[in-house]
């Protein structure tokens, strides 16, 4: 596996503040596109298809 | 409506096989005089073949289908002698705008590769490639071309096809040892033969339209998603020949074509993108729905399906006639050889394989782009939207915008007929892919690597070696094999030493003037590169031994295959 699911944040609170404070003022639609924005954004730093797929396949096997 | 191009009517002229008792029988029929079918009549001609092509109607497409041409097809025009007339004919671009609603997100220019003979693809209409390739089949003895000549019926056994021909002097019978059937997405030989092209509908209606601008235009493709001129739909505006332009619109599922493609219909919504006072005449519309299917399999007995009947996809990306080319250009060779005795039956089963890989890819990028295009669903749609809201500040969500992509042709990598590779090349290029051009030398003239490939075996060899006896030895042993040319690559100008090199082994060099060649296929001192005789890379080695040659020859001719 290459993709890192171990812990990595720098400062996972942090993160997790500015990830909610993003969404805190929109309503779903304006969400979904501000998600979608960022997926793309991440995606793209990441780059490696194999480790992109390996996200994707854990992203759609979650319930 | 149509005033910049009158379609030539070709005379039906009865032939000798309507009077015959008993029919009369040729090694090669092809049904279909589209591209596939012309195509595939030159390229056999050019190996000796002869053919007789039918077709039900006397002139080249009716209004403009396929416009882009993509380099590998002028590639293989270059090979039929008709490649220059439609690079002169046709329009060349490189760049483009791509807008989302209102505003233009940003813009391009292709930046193609240097050193190329030809360009990376050029916009010119299908009747304009269609009547080239009509002209070019005059030059050849061999072709028997058959306007108003319809096939009604067939039978194929194993060994023997009969056709049943209608023309306008009644019907006929003809037999022949193989069919290739060219006749097109409706394939009605497929249908009679009880065989299916399988796929995807797009649920979703295309107006194409064609128009003459009045005034001038930028040459470049403008692309459209979600414009306000046409709410939630996409547009396309590209330039063709004759200061033609192309014009598709996205109209849904729900419209209804015939409504749609009526003038009143068509014209206020080309106002409304062409923006306010630009004049234009419109020179013809038409509504499509794209689908994306194959056969899955493309010989059944001796019938082999080509083109269109054999695989279609839908026009994102130009890969309908691109991709009908390069299935001619991998069949022609290989029935050729099997024709003339030089190779095994089986050699005609890897046109499947090779092709079939390159259907898949075909459709597969296709369906890609068609997707992006109409997104399936609400969350593709916000995906699709935040791309290219983000690709007018962000440079790499431009390589995510995707309304079509550049035709490029498919590489046979896993193919049987590539020989193995043991040492290592420092180039992109692999085993069972197209050549990559570059420019050259030859008797002091500029020229092109791509001029010299191809219709027979080809051997590249860089003779710039220390010692060169051995080097010569070997060449001497392939200098006078059949079906095999020689390319002997030199590197520098030393004209003594050339000539005697070339008056040893009686053979013509090429200077590589530029070092492109070098570059582009690692080609070191007594290096060699096999071509097949459509021009696909089938060996290489860092140095030259004739075995090996010789047995690649056998293997990309298929004898591998039998054990
Ligand atoms: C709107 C549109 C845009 C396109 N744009 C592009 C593009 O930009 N680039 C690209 O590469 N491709 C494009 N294509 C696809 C391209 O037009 C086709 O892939 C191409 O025409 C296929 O050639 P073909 O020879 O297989 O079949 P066809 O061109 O369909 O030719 C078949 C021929 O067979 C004849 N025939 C049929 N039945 C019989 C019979 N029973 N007896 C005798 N003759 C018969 C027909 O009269 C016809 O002449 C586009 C298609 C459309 C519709």
């Amino acid at each position: 596996m290459k993709l890192n699911v171990e812990a990595n944040f720098t400062d996972p609170d942090a993160f997790y503040a500015s990830l909610t404070d993003l969404h805190r003022n929109l309503d779903r639609q304006q969400s979904e596109s501000a998600n979608a924005r960022l997926i793309l954004l991440l995606a793209n730093h990441i780059g490696d298809l194999t480790i992109l797929e390996e996200a994707l396949t854990i992203a759609g096997e979650v319930k | 409506m149509q005033n910049t191009y009158t379609n030539p009517i070709y005379p039906y002229r009865k032939s000798a096989d309507q009077n015959t008792a008993t029919p009369a029988h040729h090694p090669v029929v092809i049904i279909g005089a589209g591209p596939g079918g012309l195509a595939l009549s030159i390229d056999l001609a050019l190996q000796g073949i002869k053919s007789v092509v039918l077709d039900d109607n006397n002139t080249v497409s009716v209004g403009s289908r396929a416009i882009c041409f993509a380099k590998r097809t002028l590639e293989i025009m270059n090979r039929y002698g008709c490649g220059k007339r439609m690079v002169d004919k046709g329009i060349t671009w490189k760049k483009g705008k791509v807008f989302f609603q209102s505003e233009q997100v940003y813009d391009f220019d292709l930046l193609a590769e240097d050193h190329h003979q030809l360009p990376a693809f050029i916009n010119l209409q299908q009747y304009y490639f269609e009547e080239y390739l009509v002209d070019r089949t005059q030059d050849f003895p061999q072709i028997d071309l058959r306007w108003k000549n319809k096939v009604l019926a067939i039978e194929s056994t194993k060994n023997l096809n009969t056709l049943t021909v209608a023309t306008p002097d009644g019907e006929y019978t003809i037999t022949s040892d193989y069919v290739l059937s060219a006749d097109g997405a409706n394939s009605k030989i497929r249908t009679m033969l009880g065989l299916e092209s399988k796929g995807q509908v797009f649920q979703d209606r295309f107006l194409i339209a064609d128009v003459v601008m009045k005034a001038d235009f930028p040459t470049e493709r403008w692309f459209w998603f979600d414009p306000p001129f046409h709410k939630n739909q996409s547009a396309l505006l590209h330039r063709q020949a004759d200061d033609v332009w192309r014009i598709d619109l996205q109209l849904g599922w729900d419209a209804d074509p015939d409504v749609e493609k009526q003038e009143e219909v068509v014209r206020p919504r080309i106002e409304a993108m062409l923006g306010e006072g630009i004049e234009f005449d419109l020179e013809w519309s038409s509504v499509y729905t794209f689908q994306c299917r194959k056969m899955d399999h493309f010989i059944h007995n001796n019938v082999i399906f080509v083109g269109d009947a054999a695989h279609q996809v839908s026009p994102f990306g130009a890969r309908g006639a691109n991709g009908c080319i390069q299935s001619v250009d991998n069949l022609s060779w290989k029935l050729a050889r099997v024709l003339q005795g030089k190779a095994p039956v089986t050699l005609l089963e890897t046109y499947n394989t090779e092709r079939q890989h390159a259907a898949n890819e075909n459709i597969m990028n296709s369906t890609r782009s068609t997707d992006f295009i109409t997104p399936k669903n609400e969350i593709s749609r916000i995906f699709r939207d935040e791309t290219l809201k983000l690709a007018k500040n962000y440079n790499f969500a431009r390589t995510l915008v995707n309304s079509g992509r550049l035709s490029l042709p498919c590489s046979y990598n896993d193919s049987p007929l590539n020989s193995i590779e043991v040492e290592t090349f420092n180039t992109n290029l692999t085993l069972g892919s197209a050549p990559k051009d570059a420019p050259l030398l030859i008797d002091n003239r500029e020229s092109w690597l791509i001029d010299y490939l191809g219709n027979t075996f080809t051997l590249m060899v860089n003779i710039d070696v220390q010692t060169p006896e051995k080097l010569i030895a070997e060449l001497n042993l392939l200098a006078h094999q059949d079906d095999l040319k020689l390319l002997l690559v030199t590197g520098n100008n030393d004209e003594a030493k050339n000539s005697r090199i070339q008056t040893t082994i009686a053979h013509q060099i090429i200077i590589d003037h530029k070092n492109i060649i070098l570059d582009r296929y690692d080609l070191t001192p007594g290096s060699t590169y096999l071509f097949r005789p459509d021009q696909i890379i089938t060996g290489r080695w860092k140095s030259l031994s004739n075995v090996q040659v010789s047995s690649a020859i056998q293997t990309a001719l298929g004898f591998e295959l039998e054990k």
